[in-house]
């Protein structure tokens, strides 16, 4: 039996400390991981509760973040509750495996503190490697600060490990801001997280000798799509769930998630929608922008995938003009969630006008200044009736201006 | 006379493995891609011989998978010390033995790599390897004699 964890109503945690003490509370069977900044505190948090005795699940330190997602299938498939943490190249390194687990709808957790992809190499925060996971089968969900990233793990659990969903988790949280800023955290009590998460009740676990299971089987051009649209479906059905889940976690916590977080959208003319940190960046700038008369809201993403197509919608019906800011390099495209945003909106009955930001790459600075200056760009395209400037733009790059294509519209 | 026609259960090498049975839609499938190995509780069935278990339809035992073999291995029960050598080697698990009496080949699973005939310590071999398309009783009718000491050089 673990040792009992003293824990203060109000805890100073940083993201990842907030995430090793969520799955240490969630009782996890096995959690087989390879380090990697930013994401190692996770890991290495765990493995002190594991050396003072807190944990009474496997630890198994493998020698990749390949065999570290294997290792975590292995386990999941013989039905025990299983978590791990990467960032960036270990993701990256974990690409195959991560279409296997959900493949085979394997409810792990996986907390993903995000940061660039090399080359040039860079251990600071953008969003290319949770990019690189948005067809992998995994439901997606953002975490903002570090009490979110302590939360949403905790929800991670009950929601993949629903008999009608069983898909694997992601938690992503923004490496460094989030992972290695410390905040005042509110965690629950042990018992009170234990009883929220509750036992993983198995499916198709490999430790049933009653009812043998063959995992991993070869389908060819007569089965393969039947199986994936299947698996795209329940990735699609499990927005009520997440929704319950949600639901439930502000009952006991009075901590509200939405799959679309909106933030000043009741009367706002012009909105960005963002992920990660720049939210909170975003939500000050549109605060300080009340005294200049704009009237600016910020729609966020918490739950990436499923995609919120609907709700995305719903929350941008009624503005003017809107900008998506992506946080990884497009590398010639529009950026991947301002063309997900568009394609929404697009069946609206208002489409309101959309451009696209790059920001942020390699962990360069959003600032608060820089957040105002977009919505006032924004504003001046409401009030033209049309994009003024190039739809793609850079935010905080140094050099000559650059920007492409321009709107037919106006 | 050994039965030509052996094999280990009646209900095997019904379909092809690839294309076995009814294409169900996407409602119908298993979650995951998951296949049950045996119909029904197999809580014991580690105990029962392989023609006794309930294998399910998905199951490859229920199943040929041997549709690509070239060669086959035909054995000779007049020959045949059983001494189990082949039934050790084999990589498919097809050559059927009972009660360590070899009693031949499972052509449903057999791949035709001719491990068994190279590890048959009998002179002649109890096993040799023919054409898939051979009789079984015209290869045994041509069966070499056993070979004599001066001439292995």
């Amino acid at each position: 039996m673990a040792e009992k964890f003293d824990l203060n109503e109000r805890e100073v945690w940083d993201g990842n400390y907030a995430a090793s003490q969520a799955l240490r509370q969630a009782d996890v069977d096995v959690v087989a991981a390879y380090p990697i900044t930013p994401s190692t505190p996770i890991v290495e948090n765990y493995g002190s509760y594991v050396a003072n005795g807190y944990i009474d699940g496997e630890f198994i330190m493998v020698e990749s973040e390949h065999a570290a997602m294997s290792g975590c299938i292995g386990a999941s498939a013989a039905g025990g509750r299983v978590a791990t943490a990467t960032s960036s190249q270990g993701f990256a390194l974990m690409a195959e495996v991560l279409y296997q687990a959900s493949g085979m709808r394997l409810p792990i957790v996986l907390n993903v503190v995000n940061r660039a992809l090399a080359s040039p190499l860079n251990v600071s925060g953008d969003h290319s490697d949770m990019y690189l996971g948005r067809d992998s089968g995994w439901i997606q969900m953002d975490a903002f600060n570090a009490q979110e990233a302590y939360d949403l793990t905790l929800c991670a659990f009950k929601i993949g490990e629903n008999h009608s969903v069983r898909l694997p988790v992601m938690v992503h949280q923004d490496g460094f801001t989030t992972s290695h800023t410390a905040q005042n955290t509110y965690p629950l009590t042990d018992e009170a997280a234990a009883k929220f998460v509750g036992k993983i009740v198995p499916v198709d676990d490999m430790l049933d000798f009653s009812r043998p299971v063959t995992y991993g089987a070869q389908t060819e051009s007569d089965w393969h799509f039947e199986h994936k649209i299947k698996q795209h479906k329940a990735i699609m059905d499990s927005r009520p769930v997440i929704d319950e889940v949600y639901a439930e976690f502000e009952k006991l916590t009075g901590r509200e998630y939405k799959r679309v977080e909106s933030y000043n959208m009741e009367d706002a003319d012009v909105a960005i929608v963002a992920l990660g940190t720049t939210v909170e960046t975003a939500r000050i700038a549109a605060e300080e922008l009340k005294s200049e008369g704009i009237k600016a809201g910020i729609v966020a993403i918490r739950c990436f995938r499923p995609f919120p197509f609907d709700q995305v919608r719903e929350a941008l019906k009624n503005v003017k003009c809107v900008s998506v800011l992506d946080r990884s390099s497009p590398a010639g495209a529009m950026g991947a969630f301002f063309n997900e945003v568009s394609a929404a909106l697009y069946t609206t009955a208002s489409r309101p006008l959309v451009t696209n930001f790059i920001y942020g790459l390699g962990g360069r600075d959003f600032s608060i200044e820089e957040a105002k200056r977009i919505f006032k760009e924004q504003q001046a395209h409401a009030d033209a009736g049309h994009i003024t400037t190039d739809i793609q733009q850079f935010s905080g790059l140094r050099g000559p201006y650059l920007g492409f294509f321009q709107t037919k519209r106006g | 006379m050994q039965d030509l026609k052996l094999r280990a259960n009646d209900n095997r090498g019904l379909s092809q493995l690839e294309a076995g049975f009814d294409l169900l839609g996407w409602h119908e499938i298993t979650q995951g891609s998951i296949l049950h190995s045996f119909d029904g509780d197999a809580t014991n069935i580690v105990n029962l011989k392989a023609e006794e278990r309930t294998y399910s339809g998905y199951n490859s035992y229920t199943a040929t998978v041997a549709s690509w073999r070239v060669d086959k291995p035909v054995f000779n029960i007049d020959v045949c010390i059983d001494c189990q050598n082949c039934w050790v080697w084999c990589p498919d698990s097809s050559i059927i033995s009972r009660d360590k009496q070899m009693l031949g080949i499972d052509y449903d699973h057999c791949k035709g790599c001719g491990v068994c005939v190279e590890v048959c310590p009998t002179n002649p071999k109890s096993l040799l390897m023919f054409a898939e398309q051979r009789e079984l009783g015209e290869a045994l009718s041509q069966w070499p004699e056993k070979k004599k000491k001066e001439e292995k050089n």
